[in-house]
Parts: C-alpha cells; structure tokens; sequence
C-alpha cells in the first residue's frame, strides 16, 4: 500500500494535480459558504429588482458595483446564483455517486462472490444498462415525469429525482469495478481463511474483501462525481433538470442561453466557465489518482 | 571470418532522469557457419536480451550502448534501419518463446506467412503460397494446404510452434535465434519441437542459436555452450567440455542441479541464493554472495573472462571429481 | 460461436428489448394523460364519458387494451399526435433524415480524427504534439456538448458569421420521400457546426481509446516478432497493431450509441435543428403523449437495430467468431 505521506509528495510534486485540487477546493468552499459570502440571496424574491435586469459585469460600461459579474434577467447577480448553483451541481453529483457506490458496490460484491446465475444475470442487466446510456435513460424520465406532474410539483422534487434517477443509472460502472476486484481477492487465503473459521459470507464480503476494494471504488467515485455533474447539468440545460428559481449551473447556462446572442454573454458565460473548471477539476484529480493508485501497476511492481 | 561476432555488447535501460542500469554487460561471442551454440542461464540473465540486441530490437526506452554485432563482417548495429530489416527475418530469423501470443490473432497463418517472404523477396501470389505450404509440410504439419486460411486460435501450441518455425524458415536464413522454443509447451511436445528444429538446422546448415535454462537440452544439441549468470558471460567452451569438467562454480551448481546427477532417494542439489537483479548488483564478482568457493579477492574486483572462464578461483578437474563422489553418495 | 446461432440469439434479444419498451410505451399511455380529456373536453357528464370509455374499449382488461395497443404498434400505429393532428409516427419519421444526417456527419468527424489521431498519439507519445493533443482530450472530454454548441453558434455563426448556425438550411426530397440536406451547398454548411458539436464528446474518448489501445498491440509479442519478420514500419503499426484495436473501438462505439443519440438532443436544441430529439422536447413541453411514445418507441428501435449492426461488424472482423462454411 501507498503510505498517506507518499501519497501527499506524489500530490504536491505534481504541479497538474495541485492546480486541479486548489480549483476544486475553491469552488467547493465558495459553494459552502454562499450563504455567508454571496452578495445577495438569489432565492429571496425580496432582495430582486426588475431594474437590476441584465445589467453587464461592473468594470464594464452601465456595470453596476454591486453585481461584480452583472445580472441575469431577472435581476439576480450572476455571481451570487453560481456560488449556488455550484452548490446545487455538487449537491446533485455527489448525491448520485453516493447512491451509484450504495448500489454498484453492493450489487458488485453479490455478483462477485455469489458467481453463478446471479453473477451473470446482473452483469447481462449491466451490459443492457450502460448501453443505453445514462442521459438518454434520465431524459425519457424526466421527461416523463414532468409531462405527469404539474410544475410546482416537479419543482420541489426535481432535485431529489436527479440523485436517484443519475445514481440508479449509473451502478453499473461500481458494480463492474467491484466485481472485478473481488474475483481478484476472492481466492487469496485470507478469503478462505475466513471461510474456514466460519465466517458467514456476509461478514467475509463486507469485512474483508471490501476494505481492498476501496482503491478502485476511490478512482471511480472522483470521475462519477464529474459524470453526473455533466449529466445533470445537460438535463438542467434541457429544462427538465432544476427549475430556473432553484438553478444549478446547467439551468443558469439555459437560462442566459437565449440572450448570448444579443450580447449578454456574461448571464452564460461564468457559469459556463465555472461548471467546465469544475468538471475538469475534478477529471483531472480521476486521472491523477488513477495513475497514482492504479492497483494494476502496483501489482506489476510487487 | 565467422559468421556472426558479437564484441562486448551492452544493453542499458534508463533509471530515473539521468541514470542507467545495464542488463547486458558486455558480451562476446562468435558462430561459425552451421555451428549451434547455447546461452543458457537463469531467468533474467539477460539471455533474451542479448537474442533481441543481435537484431537491434531492444523495445524502448533500452538501447544498445556499447558494443558491435558483426554479421560477415558488416556491424548490424550501425546500419540503417531499411538495411537491418533485410536481415531480419531474412537472413537471421528468430523463434519466440511462447507461441500461443507470438502469432498476431487476427491475421490468418497464409498471410502472416506470406507478409514475411513479400517483405524480403519479390514473388508472385502462386509461387509464395506454394513455398508457404511447402515450408508447413516441412515442419510437419498435417493438411499444411488448409491451414493457410486457419487463424492461429485454431492451432494448438504445438501446431503454433511448428507454424512460428515454419515462418523462421521461409527465407533460407543464415542463423536462426530460438529463445526458449520449448518452455511454454506441453511437456511431451517439447521434445519434438526440439528435434525438429536440431533436424532442420542440420539439414539446411543453419547456425543456431539456442537460449535455454535446461542444460539437458543444450547438451543434445549444441555444440557450444555460453553460460550467462546477471548479465555478463561467466564460460564458454564446446558444450561437451563445460558439461564433463565445468570451470566456474555456476556452471557446475547449475549441473549438480539437474536431476539426472542425484541418484535415487537423493537430495536434488540447490544453489543457495538467487540471482540478484541487475538494478542491485554486488560488488566484485556477481555471483560470490551465492558461492561455496569465493575467496577476499572475489569481494573486491569483477574477473575477467579468461581462457573460457570468469572466475579467479576457477575448478580443477579435481574438484569435478570430488563433486561426482559427493552426487553419487 | 457459429454465426447463426449468435444471428438467433441476437434477434431473441431484440425481440425482447422492443417487447419491454413495448411495455413501457404502453403504460406511458396508460397512466399519462386521459385521452378523454383530448377528445370531447370537460363539458361532458359522466355517464357520457363512462359510454365513451366502453366505446373506446378504456374499461377493457390490461392484456386486452396491451394487446390491442401491441397490435397497433405492429401495423405502425402508434396514435396520433395531439398538436400535429397527424400520425406519431409519420410525424416522427419526417424529422428522422434530418437526425440522421447529424449524426453521419458527426460520426464521419469523430473517425476521421480520432484514427490518425490516436494512432499518431500512440506512436509519438513523447512529441508535444501528442502531448498536446492529450491535454486537449481531456479538457474536450471535460466540456459540455451543449456548452461546445453554444461557443460555434456564437463564434463561427454569431461573431464571424462564417456558417449558417440555425436550422437545416436547403433540402432535397428524395423519390421516397426523405429530405435530404447532403445535395446541397446550403444544407452541408448547415450540418457542418452542428456535426462538430456532436463530435466533440466522441472524438477525444475514441482518441485516448485508440491510442491506449494502439500502445498495448505495439508492446506485444506479436508486434516484436514482426519486427523481428524484417516487416516494415508501416506493416506493423497499420496492419498488425491497429487490426488488433479495431475490436475494442468497435466495441466502445457500440456502448457510446445511446449516448449519441442523448447528445442528437442537446445538439439539436442548440441549433435548432428540425430533427427527433428537438421534436421530442417540444412534444414534452405540449404533453403530447402518443408523440412521446412514438419518439421512444422509434429510439429503441433504432437502439436494437443499431446494436444488432455493431455485433455483426464484431463478428467479422473477429476471426475468432466462425463464418458458415469457413473451413475449419
């Protein structure tokens, strides 16, 4: 194992991985802390003024000093709805890899340790899942469940609907990384040896082959973080994610998207910025811990 | 003037930034027209490597950083690119290892066949196809017409190793280099494999290059012998003269260890130690931490290859003897 | 495995896929909007909407009313649209060659690049141009396809105005009656932004693909023995290392369908390209259901029809699945 102070000088040393984790960082505490830093709450109808609409960032002419970034259309200060929607997007992407690791790493662990017809009925179901793709799956439910529900309604669920409908798309890509690994450990002695003191399989699963599963599963949740982002902020963008009074990144970018071409490219612009930042932050640091992590070539070096 | 002469060869692989480490450290030897010589050592000796430096085919990042490969003459080692791969393949061919990945899996036997003559000869579709089945006939494979359409996943390993032969054989070649034909065979086809290439080579007087870790097989077959122990040669002699009265204390661990030296209800003879790898060599002689013989001189300096050997306290036959006494008990 | 029997069981599979989405389409119909409601309005009693209801057989069993929307389906009919007034269907399949289109076009971008490029990244990995073009793989895969859309509307269409970025321009209809864009000048500038930007997610995952898989085949055995052949440099990347990536790249492309067929989505609303999935969302927004159906009905088949094409490319190019009457 990679000792937590190698781990760091790996980090450190790698000026790429050091930009992305400073990028991440800031963005994810500029998220927590909109509440407290964010010059106006955009979810307070009472703080917006129509007048304020469409104002051009303030070092621009007609900018006005209290919306450093300008306004949207409805008068909300950009800056303050992205340093929400930020938080949104990473509520929503973080949400749905928790509920991808639940399932996949659970599902995972059956299909590998079980084998037989459990094994290849839900790696069949996995193949068919992924397939399909995961946005095209979300989008027809959605879509759906809009067309079902009145908007209010949908308002107040859609962010929950995201997690779920993103989470449960997904488990195939923890399933399959799990599974693998522990057919790679399920036959090492200390797997038997458990088995042999009597161990139900339960507490053998759990126990011990998932502790050694965790490196994978750490490699994989950093990218899904970035997948369901992106794929959140797609189905925002086709107006059947968050509402526009709730936005995450990808409602903002719909919202300004009708006024790019009139030259209120700012209403688009940041958030666009902030969500690619973000997603290559966060593919980046993936990439990073794959290379550094990958058991494969650690295993190669034994 | 031999055949081929390889002087002082050096294979270096980078370490870090500005570092080496060198897998093969200086290695000469020299083959005769139809001569057979074997390199035998543990795996890791740098066996392998020097069968590819011959070629000029160390994968990157290692490189040939010292040395020559002369072949009649001309130093393969400088020549140009277009010019060396008239050679390989061509002149000097070689067998891999294992043949279940040596043949590419998507292309057919005929064509991965007839790739390797078009590449070395000019020669119509009919007349290639002909000496393609004519070569598989030789190596006995049975109905060699049909198998140029077969895919090497339809072949068995042994049916695959005749087929990586068969190709070896195409063009004629001056030398053939085998690396270890027979190791990832079943154990009863080793033998045959083995005694078609030995037959082929005396037929078609080809020069043979056999790399091996069997000593059994080395003695069957060669006429030469090169014992290879982390990277440098530690003696060379006529096989026949190694095997009967060995001169370096690896050589003769190495012979003590075969089974047909223990008599029944024996111990089997095991050198103490392993090979050390070559990013951590010791210093002085490379194999005094393993020998029963190593004397102070052994720590400080590297012997040279001297008279067929390289050691300082080389065997006598007397030692040989004693050895025998020792095996027959 | 025998080519037949892997036909056979790729057909069963397909019949089940469409038999599922057959299902949902139908409970879509079912539980989504009253078809009532779009027939006769809100001023009719109950006991006329009940004698309605038997009339239209909406009191019949499950498997019946299943049964009867299945058969339906067979014949191509999958209602009509409440907007339209016309066929879901008809209306579906005249916005199918402008989706089409797209993704040919996207599809011809994506292959065109990404072969040489990953080819060239895996040959000259230390080069900076490969490095370079790594750097950007990762940030293209890190863009969003709709962001990607909206920077060449502004950009090229917009700010330089150098190609039409709204709509389908021209069309030509074919004998058969498909529209074609591809005959003329003003449909192919059209299709050119909306290509790229549906290319744009594809091309750098297929680069990394091709060009990790390209550096695995030029480290085996079977590559150092064709060196080792005399074979020329050309022989061995392009007919002994990149045959050997051809199945993986078929295999991911086959795993990216569904994908492309989301993004034709996103990339059409951006340029409001009169295609399927354009159509889809303006058929979401009228809760027009027989339209929804039919788009998803349609999709999945496409899907299953797709797929079935891909795994039979796989099989031929793999040598290790048998052709019928290949000498063994």
């Amino acid at each position: 194992m990679i000792t937590w102070r190698g781990f760091l000088k790996r980090f450190l040393g790698d000026p790429v991985a050091v930009g992305a984790g400073i990028v991440l960082l800031v963005l994810v505490l500029m998220a927590v802390l909109a509440p407290v830093i964010a010059p106006q709450n955009p979810y307070d109808l009472l703080q917006l003024d129509i007048m304020d609409s469409e104002m051009p960032p303030s070092w621009t002419p007609g900018g006005d000093e209290r919306f450093l970034l300008g306004t949207d259309a409805q008068g909300r200060g950009v800056l303050s709805t992205i340093m929400y929607g930020t938080g949104i997007s990473l509520i929503i992407g973080i949400g749905a890899v928790i509920v991808q690791g639940i399932l996949g790493i659970t599902l995972g662990l059956i299909a590998g340790y079980k084998g037989g017809w459990i094994d290849s009925f839900l790696m069949r179901l996995a193949d068919i899942q992924m397939s399909l793709s995961t946005l095209m799956i979300a989008i027809i439910v959605l879509a759906l469940f809009q067309a079902a529900f009145d908007a209010n309604v949908y308002a107040d669920y859609a962010i929950f609907m995201l997690i779920l409908i993103i989470g449960i798309a997904e488990w195939p890509k923890f399933a399959r990384t799990v599974r693998s690994s522990v057919l790679g450990e399920k036959n090492k002695e200390y797997v038997d040896a458990a088995r042999v003191i009597g161990l139900p399989a339960r507490k053998v699963m759990w126990g011990h082959i998932l502790p050694n599963t965790l490196t994978p599963v750490l490699v994989i949740s950093t990218i899904q973080v970035a997948e369901a982002i992106m794929t959140e902020a797609a189905l925002s963008f086709l107006g059947l994610g968050m509402p526009v009074d709730r936005p995450s990144l990808g409602s903002l970018i719909r919202s300004g998207f009708e006024f790019v071409f009139s030259g209120q490219y700012w209403i688009t612009f940041y958030p666009a910025l902030v969500l690619i930042a973000l997603i290559l932050a966060l593919n980046l640091l993936g990439d990073w811990l794959r290379d550094v992590l990958n058991p494969k070539l650690r295993r190669g070096e034994d | 003037m031999a055949l081929l002469e390889v002087n002082d060869l050096h294979v270096a692989f980078p370490r870090g930034k500005r570092d080496e480490v060198e897998a093969l450290r200086g290695v000469s030897l020299t083959l005769e027209k139809g001569e057979r010589l074997g390199v035998v050592g543990e795996s890791g000796a740098g066996k392998s490597m020097l069968a590819f430096a011959i070629l000029n085919l160390i994968a990157e990042p290692g490189r040939v950083s010292q040395g020559t490969v002369k072949f009649e003459g001309e130093n393969l080692l400088d020549l140009p690119e277009r010019k060396i791969r008239d050679i390989r393949g061509n002149r000097i061919s070689m067998i891999f290892q294992d043949p279940m990945v040596t043949l590419n899996p998507v292309l057919s036997i005929g064509t991965q066949m007839m790739e390797t003559l078009r590449a070395h000869r000019k020669i119509s579709d009919k007349d290639a196809r002909a000496l393609c089945i004519a070569k598989l006939k030789e190596v006995a494979i049975p109905s060699a017409e049909s198998r140029l359409d077969a895919y090497p996943h339809e072949l068995s390993g042994g049916l695959r190793q005749r087929v990586v032969i068969a190709i070896a054989l195409l063009t004629d070649p001056e030398i053939i280099i085998a690396d270890e034909p027979t190791t990832a065979l079943d154990v009863t086809i080793q033998a045959e494999i083995m005694a078609l290439i030995l037959k082929l080579c005396r037929e078609k007087d080809v020069a043979l290059i056999l790399i091996t870790h069997d000593l059994g097989v080395v003695a069957e077959v060669t006429e030469k012998l090169m014992i290879m122990y982390a990277g440098k040669c530690v003696e060379t002699g006529p096989t026949r003269q190694i095997i009967d009265t060995p001169k370096h204390p690896y050589a003769s661990g190495l012979l003590k260890a075969l089974p047909q030296h223990a008599g029944r209800g024996t111990k089997l003879y095991q050198i103490p130690g392993s090979m050390p790898p070559i990013t951590n060599l010791p210093k002085g002689c490379t194999y005094h931490p393993r020998c029963d013989f190593a004397t102070e001189r052994c720590h400080g300096g590297e012997p040279d290859l001297v008279n067929g050997v390289a050691c300082y306290n080389p065997l006598t036959s007397d030692a040989k003897t004693e050895t025998k006494t020792e095996a027959e008990t | 495995m025998h080519i037949l029997a892997f036909l056979i069981r790729r057909a069963i599979q397909a019949v089940i896929v469409m038999f599922v989405i057959s299902i949902i389409g139908f409970s879509i119909q079912d539980n989504l909007g009253d078809p009532l409601r779009e027939l006769v309005g809100q001023s009719v009693s109950e006991a006329e909407r009940q004698a309605l209801r038997d009339e239209l057989g909406l009191n019949d069993p499950f498997l019946v009313q299943y049964g009867r929307f299945l058969g339906n389906a067979l014949q191509g009919d999958l209602g009509t649209s409440y907007f339209f007034k016309r066929p879901a269907l008809e209306v579906i399949m005249d916005k199918f060659p402008a989706t089409f289109e797209l993704v040919l076009g996207a599809t011809f971008i994506f292959l065109a690049l990404s072969i040489p490029g990953g080819i060239y990244c895996a040959i000259n990995r230390d080069k900076w141009i490969a490095k370079a073009i790594m750097t950007g793989s990762i940030i293209g895969i890190s863009v969003p396809v709709f962001l990607t859309a909206i920077f060449l509307v502004w950009f090229f269409g917009v700010e330089l105005k150098w190609l039409p970025a709204f709509g389908r321009g021209d069309t030509i209809t074919m004998p058969w009656g498909w529209d074609t864009g591809l005959l003329t000048l003003d449909g192919l500038s059209h299709l050119i932004l909306p290509s790229i930007a549906l290319s744009s997610i594809m091309l750098p995952l297929f680069i990394r693909l091709i060009r990790a898989e390209m550096m695995e085949a030029m480290g085996t055995d079977y590559v150092r023995f064709a060196k080792a052949k005399g074979l020329s440099t050309g022989r061995i990347r392009y007919v002994h290392a990149f045959r050997n990536t051809l199945l993986p790249v078929v295999t991911v492309g086959g795993l990216m369908i569904g994908t492309l067929i989301a993004y034709t989505i996103l990339t059409e609303t951006v340029f409001q390209w009169p295609g399927m999935g354009f159509l889809f969302l303006e058929a979401v927004n009228r809760v027009d259901t027989p339209l929804i159906i039919a788009y998803i009905i349609v999709v999945g088949l496409i899907f299953v029809v797709v797929n079935t094409l891909v795994d039979f490319i796989y099989t031929l190019i793999n040598p290790m699945v048998k052709l019928p009457g290949a000498k063994s």
